[in-house]
Parts: structure tokens; sequence; C-alpha cells
């Protein structure tokens, strides 16, 4: 059981996912900042599910809180990877600019 | 009791670091107060009672993720005071839109009740005599394998994109260019042997081997060394 009521994990997680979101919309040009966002938004989801388990007393959301983990991890990978080459291959990164594919 | 005060302190740092990560003016302290925020979320993952993935977050995020951020944001020579260019333009609207999704969520959570079975339904109950690593190990490896399994599958596809993606061809790498050799010029002569012709005849053609390097000569004044 949870030392606090469930309601205060869920309150500290819609917060954070609130902060997630509007960390997009402030940075806007800068895509670092925005994959730190979106590793806050799966930090709050997480976060919902660790609760859950623990209110519950079941293990499962554990569990998927490890995948969710092993998702933000490759996404941050993955992301970063197209940032580095990104950079490499245009000197700029601002969300703006790549509208290549828009012929 | 203090376990509640515990969860307010690391609930308050945790907001309070997560608003600086996206408020902030320069990248860099953004990753650190992501990492701030990693660690305050770990603390409240140990006071539900989830020591393993408290741990697994401050080695994953902590450790890797978030110094690969801080590694890419100081190797990219980015200007980022012209990045933040229209902070101010986009913030009432994300101010609003957030607002409107906190209020979501407050009135989802806010009317939140358990089904009344919620305790029958239980997929793995935790039983309070096992400890936390235990427990998950036991589950992972055999209930949810195809889960674990999957982990696997995606680490490794992320690892091979990361690596495709970012590697350069280095110049000195010996990759056959077949474009180029089949354009040589020069390289192999072409001869018209005698047609019945046995090795005895032509002998093996071998191509001339440069004369190995003749040895220093090394001029000698008299014999012997004393006089």
């Amino acid at each position: 059981m949870l030392a606090v009521g469930l309601a205060h994990y869920l309150v500290v997680s819609a917060i954070l996912f609130t902060l997630g979101i509007l960390g997009i919309f402030l940075n806007r040009k800068n895509i670092i900042v925005i994959l730190m966002s979106v590793e806050l938004i799966l930090l709050s989801v997480t976060l919902n599910l660790v609760a859950f388990s623990a209110q519950l007393g079941d293990l499962t959301g554990q569990v998927f809180a490890m995948l969710i983990l092993t998702v933000a991890a490759a996404e941050a990978a993955i992301g970063l990877a197209i940032v580095v080459i990104y950079f490499r291959n245009r000197g700029t990164i601002e969300v703006e600019d790549v509208s290549t594919l828009k012929g | 009791m203090i376990a509640a005060a515990a969860f307010y302190l690391f609930a308050a740092v945790l907001i309070g670091s997560a608003a600086m990560v996206v408020t902030s003016r320069n990248p860099v302290h953004s990753v650190l107060f992501l990492i701030l925020a990693f660690f305050n979320a770990a603390a409240l993952f140990l006071l539900a009672g989830a020591e393993f993935l408290a741990m697994i977050l401050v080695i994953v995020y902590v450790g890797a993720v978030a110094v690969l951020f801080l590694f890419v944001v100081m190797m990219l020579d980015v200007d980022f005071a012209q990045l933040r260019q229209g902070f101010q333009r986009y913030a009432p609207l994300g101010a609003v839109i957030g607002g409107i999704l906190f209020l979501e969520l407050v009135l989802v959570f806010g009317t939140w009740t358990f089904a009344e079975d919620a305790a029958g339904l239980r997929l793995n109950p935790i039983e309070p005599q096992v400890e936390n690593t235990r427990a998950l190990g036991r589950v992972l490896y055999t209930d949810h394998v195809w889960l674990f399994q999957l982990s696997g599958v995606i680490l490794l596809v992320a690892m091979i994109g990361a690596i495709v993606l970012t590697l350069r061809g280095k110049p000195t790498s010996k990759r056959q260019d077949v474009a180029k050799q089949i354009a040589r010029a020069g390289s192999v002569q072409l001869r018209q042997p005698p047609v019945g012709a046995g090795l005895g005849e032509i002998g093996i053609e071998r191509p001339p081997v440069e004369a190995p390097p003749q040895p220093k000569q090394v001029e000698h004044h008299g014999h012997g060394g004393h006089h």
C-alpha cells in the first residue's frame, strides 16, 4: 500500500504530464528539449503505472513500467541519432527548417 | 508520517525540476534538471515499494539516457539563443492546452474508484514476504516472458538503427567497390596463349618481382679497430 493516497501520486503524475506537454509547446524550435519533454511524459506514465500497482497490490503494472522504460530508452537513442545525423547534414536542428520531405 | 513528508518533498522537487527542464534557457541546464527529476522520480518509486524500478530508473535514465542527451547537447554546435525565439509567443497556447489537459486528468482521477472485485482480478498479486526484485523476476521470466523478449527486440532494433544512422563510411575502410574494380585498367595483362600448349611450353608467368633492397655498403677503414 502507498504511504500517501493514490490521488497524490496521480496528481503529481498529471502535473508532470502537463509540464511535458507544455515543454513541447514552449520549445517549438529546439528538438532536443522536445525529446526531453517526451521523456518527462513517459516518466509520468510510468509513475501512474507504479502508483496503481502499489495501490492494487498487483505486480503487472511494474512489469509494464519496465517495458515503458525500454521503449523510452530506445526512443531517446533513435531520436538523438536522427538529430545528430540531421545536424551533420544541414548544420541546424531547427524544427521549422525540417521540411525537406515536403518537397 | 515521515513517508508522507518524504513524498511531498520528492514530489515538490520533481515538479520543480521538471518545470526547469522545459523553461530553462540553456539546454545543458535542462539536461541536468532532467537528471534531478529522474532521481526524485526514483525516490517516489521507492516510496511506492517498487525498488527494482527505482534502481533501473537511476541506472538507465540517469546513467544512459540523460548522459546521452548531455553528450548530444554538448557535441552539437547550435545557437541555442536563436532556438528560443518564439518562446513567449507559444507560451499562452501551451498554457491553455496544458491547463485543459490537467483539468481533464484531475477530473478523471478525482472520480476514480476501483471495482469492488478488483482485488480478485489481480494477475500477479504482490506477496509481502517476497522482495520486489525477486517477485518481478518471477513474473517477468515466466508469465511475461514474451514482453521480456519484445523488450530485447526493441533494444536491438534501436541499437542497429542508431548505429546505421550515425555510421559514417571511413575513407580507410577496405570495402569492395565493384564499379571501380570492373573499370580498372592497366593492372591486368591480357594474353592469347597458344592453343594446346601446356605449362611446359608456356611456363608459369609471374609478375616481376622487385629486387630486394641491397644491404647498405659500410665503408671499412682498414683492418681492426684499434691501432
